[in-house]
């Protein structure tokens, strides 16, 4: 049978299409012109601006602190929702298991213009902390399929083995089933830490006018059009540091694939 | 006492989503029902006012819009994705998982950037456009930015990784075999793909429609950054009601329809399931 060339050709095409767009900024940002299409040399101007822009800074913070709070609670939560689901079997679970699902299929903007409905009709002021309430709701849909698929491989002969030998309950739990899951619940949290630092759309929605998170920052930024070499600058940095995250945690699994 | 531990364990997630999903998407359709007060509040009472305001063909348009572009683009990802798909299936495990990762990262990658990147290529004074108009591919006044054209390739950047993973992933379970059994049966390699392949690889290719078609009709990023007036989707509209209108009994009617319109696609997924 004849090998088609067609398939690796496309995705020799889709590669360069997936990464053109993010080297030109990268080269961008080192282009001392304002505008995208003249290159007049190479400099550092925009990182110079960079550092001297302590709102970017101050939501990057924000960002951050929203992004490890959502992590936690998302991983307690979503660890308690993947133990329920996986144990029992009855119609409050089929409703559960609905609840747990929606986060994940409906589009984002549905999720923040409903729960900025629900804040609005509860007379909550829009802050830091309903951000982040938003965030841990849809994280938590996410950790929850990430530990129910480990739950699948999981012996719970284990946790019986330790209550026969007379562990309590919270013993059980804290000494056998947390250990034996603990990379399942922080590969869950990681994700939802990325969910979160990336997230624009809901946070837009429920975020106010006061706390700023990074991406909505750099979005009205952006609509402003103005210090636009500064986000390309921005971009870049962030791209090297998702490199090294990506970098990392692929060795990171290699290694515990090897042991 | 098994009822009771099956609540303790629930409790935690269920009460937390029922706040916080529940609530908030019955909220919708009930304040698509209030008056509108001024200033952004919600009135007090009931009214149809935003409902039937949702009956202006001007939303017609724009629902119609809304559903062509989103699966113009759900289309062209899954063209795209298949043979992305067959051909990483098809390599060696070390390039297999090299091409995942080449997949994988430019979605880790902050979406509002990719976005601002495509912004900037397709600008007017952009190399793109400056190429094109040297070789008249595009005409001196015309635009790349600002159109449905926008919109449609910078979704299908930034969807395309979502078509690739569930298609490779039924790939590689698909069992070559039958494609060269298919051959040797006598059916072009055409027909083999189409009649033994696809099917072979449905399940992807469900999930693949599901997860591209259904964020898209939400679409409110891209069309906000590149696309203009004439590329607005529904999204945009509840943007605009609610933020600068300040309108929100307009704004949750809209979301109410656009809720309707997402649940078509998943009720036809669980009817196939039944099937």
């Amino acid at each position: 049978m004849r090998k088609s060339r067609v398939p690796l050709l496309v995705t020799i095409a889709v590669m360069v299409f997936f990464y053109l767009p993010i080297l030109g900024l990268v080269v961008n940002s080192f282009n001392s012109s304002r505008f995208a299409a003249k290159w007049q040399g190479f400099s550092f101007r925009w990182y110079e601006r960079l550092a001297e822009r302590d709102d970017i800074i101050t939501a990057l913070g924000t960002s951050l602190k929203i992004a490890v709070l959502s992590a936690i609670a998302s991983m307690a939560l979503g660890t308690a929702a993947a133990f329920a689901l996986h144990r029992h079997r009855s119609r409050l679970q089929d409703a559960h298991r609905l609840l747990v699902t929606v986060p994940l299929v409906i589009p984002d903007i549905l999720m923040g213009m409903s729960l900025l409905l629900l804040f609005i009709a509860l007379g909550v002021d829009l802050s830091m902390s309903t951000i982040t309430l938003a965030h841990i709701t849809f994280c938590m849909s996410y950790v929850t399929l990430v530990v129910l698929a480990r739950l699948e491989g999981f012996d719970f002969t284990l946790l019986e083995a330790a209550r026969d030998l007379g562990a309590s309950r919270f013993q059980t739990f804290t000494k056998v089933a947390l250990p034996l899951l603990a990379p399942g619940i922080l590969a869950g949290g990681l994700l939802a830490f990325t969910l979160s630092i990336d997230d624009y759309v809901v946070t837009f929605f429920v975020k106010g006018p006061g706390a700023d998170t990074l991406p909505t920052l750099v979005y009205s930024m952006i609509k402003k059009s103005r210090d636009l070499p500064v986000i390309n600058a921005l971009s870049s940095l962030m791209l090297v540091v998702t490199f090294a995250a990506v970098a990392l945690s692929h060795r990171l699994l290699r290694r515990q694939v090897e042991n | 006492m098994k009822r009771t531990r099956e609540w303790l364990d629930s409790a935690p997630s269920f009460l937390w989503l029922t706040a916080f999903v529940l609530v908030p998407l019955v909220m919708i359709f009930a304040i698509a029902f209030k008056p509108a007060a001024h200033g952004g509040e919600v009135g007090t009472g009931w009214s149809l006012d935003a409902v039937r305001a949702l009956l202006d063909p001007s939303y017609l348009v724009l629902l119609w819009r809304t559903v062509w572009v989103s699966a113009t683009v759900t289309v062209l990802c899954l063209v795209l994705a298949l043979p992305v798909a067959y051909a990483m299936v098809r390599m060696g495990p070390a390039w297999r998982a090299r091409m995942l990762l080449l997949v994988i990262v430019p979605f880790w990658t902050n979406f509002v950037i990719r976005v601002f990147a495509w912004q900037q290529i397709l600008h007017a004074q952009g190399w793109l456009a400056e190429a094109l108009r040297a070789t008249w591919l595009l005409g001196e006044n015309d635009r790349l930015l600002g159109g449905p054209f926008a919109v449609i390739l910078v979704s299908i950047y930034t969807y395309l990784p979502f078509a690739i993973l569930p298609l490779f992933a039924a790939a590689e379970k698909f069992d070559f075999g039958l494609l060269d059994a298919a051959r040797d049966l006598g059916a072009r390699a055409m027909t083999a793909f189409t009649s033994v392949f696809l099917p072979g690889i449905r399940q992807g290719l469900i999930t693949a429609f599901i997860v591209i078609f259904i964020p898209m009709l939400g679409s409110y990023v891209v069309p906000d950054m590149v696309g203009g007036a004439d590329s607005q989707m529904i999204g945009n509209k509840i943007a605009q009601r609610n933020f600068s209108d300040r309108n929100l009994p307009q704004a949750a009617a809209l979301s109410a329809a656009l809720t309707l319109l997402v649940m078509a696609p998943m009720a036809l997924k669980r009817k196939r399931r039944e099937a």
